[in-house]
């Protein structure tokens, strides 16, 4: 078996021509883990720049409204940039720095990974280019000019289904082009060894520091922690340093958009099959031929066809569970957290605040939920809106 | 002698100082009917391999003419049984035979989810004698090597601008060819390669008597006898592919004059 294995999926299925620069990636990366330098930048920038630790929040209202566990909300939606893509991004673009590369290139669906890139290049003053689906461009108008505000160039992508999936594929064909001075700061636990292993460290913060404060307010462990699952980043970073806990329950929520029974739904793990995609094996949407299926879901994050290869072993060995969360469901909570809490969170997070309110009851008051609210809705208010019935745009 | 060292490929090479010229089209594209149209053209106008593309839905490794190529050869309704079936009806109405030397390109997941040992058993069953997946680098090879030796078809190997230290780890367990690959990036027409190929193939001929051959950005008669003068072929994809985007279902003069241009420009070097 090859590097980068999480039972049998992972690898690192690439052109040769990337596979120096992801050898010297993991090289550089074993070493600058291992720098305590590093590790101390990393953290001031985190601490100082992006506003960590992010609260763990005691839901009083909701906990008494939906009658059971009680619930906590990590708030990574107070992170600058408001989600937790900050976290990977402050890593990766300080890895990139010390590389010696000078820029920046990434993918993004719902433009929060790629606006975290753009505000790492300002900040740390390398050249970015995000690659972002043309209906993606279209659905998060506000994001791209948000990016280009941060100095990055955002070019649409034309091929395809025009979304994450397809952002991705030019963002690989873009860094088969130059990879001397570029790095390629993917925005989640998937592609090829070494990334699902890199973000996941980077965004493995959030259980740190979530499972030192549930420790501190509850003094016991969660009953359960829930996220949101596209690729897998913020469910990969607040499981993580759950996974030996085995009382906790692990419970990751893919967006079914129509329902997991019709074409239109991004529920890989309800859906989808095994394969080998966007350099690794792990589970994707795909017909009876191994074409990638063109996915569905209100939520631009979660739009993507498959799963990071470390949550396709959670999901065979038990160790986590992945159900499906309806649009319907998702707007539904993300109207409800608004009113309930007064916190307008991304229609991504909504997703596992809507398996929440489903399962708090089975819990009983002295057990709590961690729900990993993992970024804030300021970019969906309009396409709710019309979700919703109601005529507005940006 | 195996499987592989017996196949098609091997011959392609065979005499001494025959340079290949190795051309490609995308299955299906525009239309089942005009591939196998198309390859009989490319055999006529003396191909020596043809590289057949079975079509996936993201191919990361190609430039826009062959992205275009394969989502037109899908929207058409083109599958890999499809595919078979096209080089089924090539080896009943091909001049010579089963003469015409055959492989296929095409992603890890077409193949993984059709299932490797039956893809497999298909290829040797239709005789075609070669695979290239680009997504595929020596690291992973063993997800299809095994399979495909057993039905005696060659997985062949890419080096690339990049491989540096890899050439010789690569080209030692290479089979059938080694497709060397002339510049960084994807595949598509290049009005400039400024990689260093001969130094590339020289390291590749310490270690191996696998012929090599150079693709991506080849298009003119000029480009192609250079690279078959510094190697033991050229192959040509996205400028073919072009041609028949123009001409769709009427591309076949126009093709069988370039590959023909190409085959003699390649015999001279």
């Amino acid at each position: 078996m090859s590097k980068g294995r999480y039972g049998i999926h992972g690898g690192q299925y690439v052109p040769e021509t990337l596979m120096n620069e992801l050898i010297h990636l993991e090289e550089c990366y074993g070493h600058y883990k291992n720098d305590p330098e590093f590790q101390q930048e990393l953290q001031t920038l985190l601490n100082e720049y992006a506003g960590r630790p992010s609260l763990l929040y005691y839901a009083e209202k909701m906990t008494r409204d939906l009658g059971g566990a009680r619930i906590y909300l990590k708030r990574e939606d107070l992170n600058h940039t408001g989600s937790h893509k900050i976290n990977n991004v402050l890593g990766q673009a300080l890895l990139a720095k010390k590389m010696g590369k000078t820029r920046i290139i990434a993918e993004t669906g719902a433009g929060q990974h790629g606006v975290a890139t753009a505000t790492a290049a300002a900040l740390l003053g390398m050249e970015c280019e995000i690659y972002m689906g043309e209906e993606d461009t279209v659905r998060q108008a506000l994001n791209v000019y948000r990016m280009e505000l941060l100095g990055a160039k955002v070019h649409p992508v034309t091929s395809g289904t025009r979304t994450l999936k397809d952002a991705v594929n030019a963002c690989m064909r873009e860094w088969t082009n130059r990879v001397e001075d570029t790095l390629y700061v993917l925005g989640s636990v998937m592609g090829p060894h070494p990334f699902p292993m890199i973000v996941r460290d980077f965004q493995s913060v959030i259980s740190r520091e979530a499972r030192q404060q549930i420790l501190e307010k509850e003094g016991r462990l969660p009953a359960a922690v829930v996220a949101c699952v596209g690729g897998g980043s913020n469910s990969m970073g607040i499981f993580y340093n759950f996974i030996e806990d085995r009382e906790v329950e692990l419970i990751g929520c893919e967006a079914a958009g129509k329902g997991v029974d019709t074409a239109l739904t991004a529920a890989t793990i309800a859906t989808g099959s095994l394969g080998i995609f966007h350099g690794m094996k792990s589970y994707f949407c795909q017909d009876a031929y191994g074409q990638i299926a063109p996915v569905y879901s209100i939520s631009a994050g979660l739009d993507y066809p498959g799963i990071g290869p470390e949550h396709a072993w959670l999901h065979d060995t038990g160790r986590a569970r992945y159900v499906p969360v309806t649009d319907d469901e998702a707007v539904d909570a993300f109207a409800y957290m608004a009113r309930t809490e007064g916190i307008i969170c991304a229609v991504e997070s909504a997703h596992a605040v809507a398996h929440v309110r489903k399962i708090a009851k089975n819990y009983s008051p002295d057990q709590s939920i961690i729900i990993c609210l993992s970024g804030r809705g300021d970019k969906d208010v309009a396409a709710i809106a019309r979700y919703r019935g109601v005529d507005l745009h940006e | 002698m195996s499987k592989i060292q017996d196949n098609q490929i091997s011959r392609v090479f065979q005499t001494p100082n025959h340079k290949a010229f190795i051309a490609f089209l995308t299955a299906g594209d525009p239309t089942p009917d005009c591939t196998v149209k198309y390859i009989l053209e490319m055999e006529r106008a003396g191909a020596d391999l043809i590289e057949i593309g079975i079509p996936f839905s993201d191919p990361t490794a190609e430039g826009v003419v062959i992205q275009d190529a394969n989502i037109r050869a899908l929207q058409g309704g083109m599958t890999t049984d499809g595919v078979f079936e096209i080089v089924r009806r090539v080896r009943e109405q091909s001049q010579g035979g089963a003469a015409i030397p055959l492989a296929f390109m095409t992603y890890a997941n077409p193949v993984f989810h059709y299932g490797c040992d039956r893809f497999f058993a298909r290829c040797e069953e239709l005789g075609v004698s070669a695979i290239i997946v680009p997504d595929l680098p020596y690291e992973e090879k063993q997800e299809l090597e095994k399979t495909a030796d057993a039905h005696g078809v060659a997985l062949v190997s890419m080096i690339a601008p990049t491989s540096r230290e890899r050439i010789q780890m690569i080209a030692r367990e290479a089979k059938g060819f080694i497709y060397v690959v002339s510049s960084m990036g994807v595949t598509g027409v290049r009005n400039e390669i400024n990689t260093d190929l001969e130094s590339m193939v020289k390291s590749i001929r310490q270690v191996t008597d696998v012929p090599c051959a150079i693709g991506f950005g080849i298009s003119t008669p000029g480009q192609a006898r250079h690279m078959a003068r510094i190697s033991d072929g050229a192959i040509v994809g996205s400028a073919i592919v072009k041609i028949i985007a123009q001409g769709g279902e009427q591309a076949a003069s126009a093709i069988y004059e370039y590959v023909k241009s190409m085959k003699e420009a390649v015999a001279q070097a």
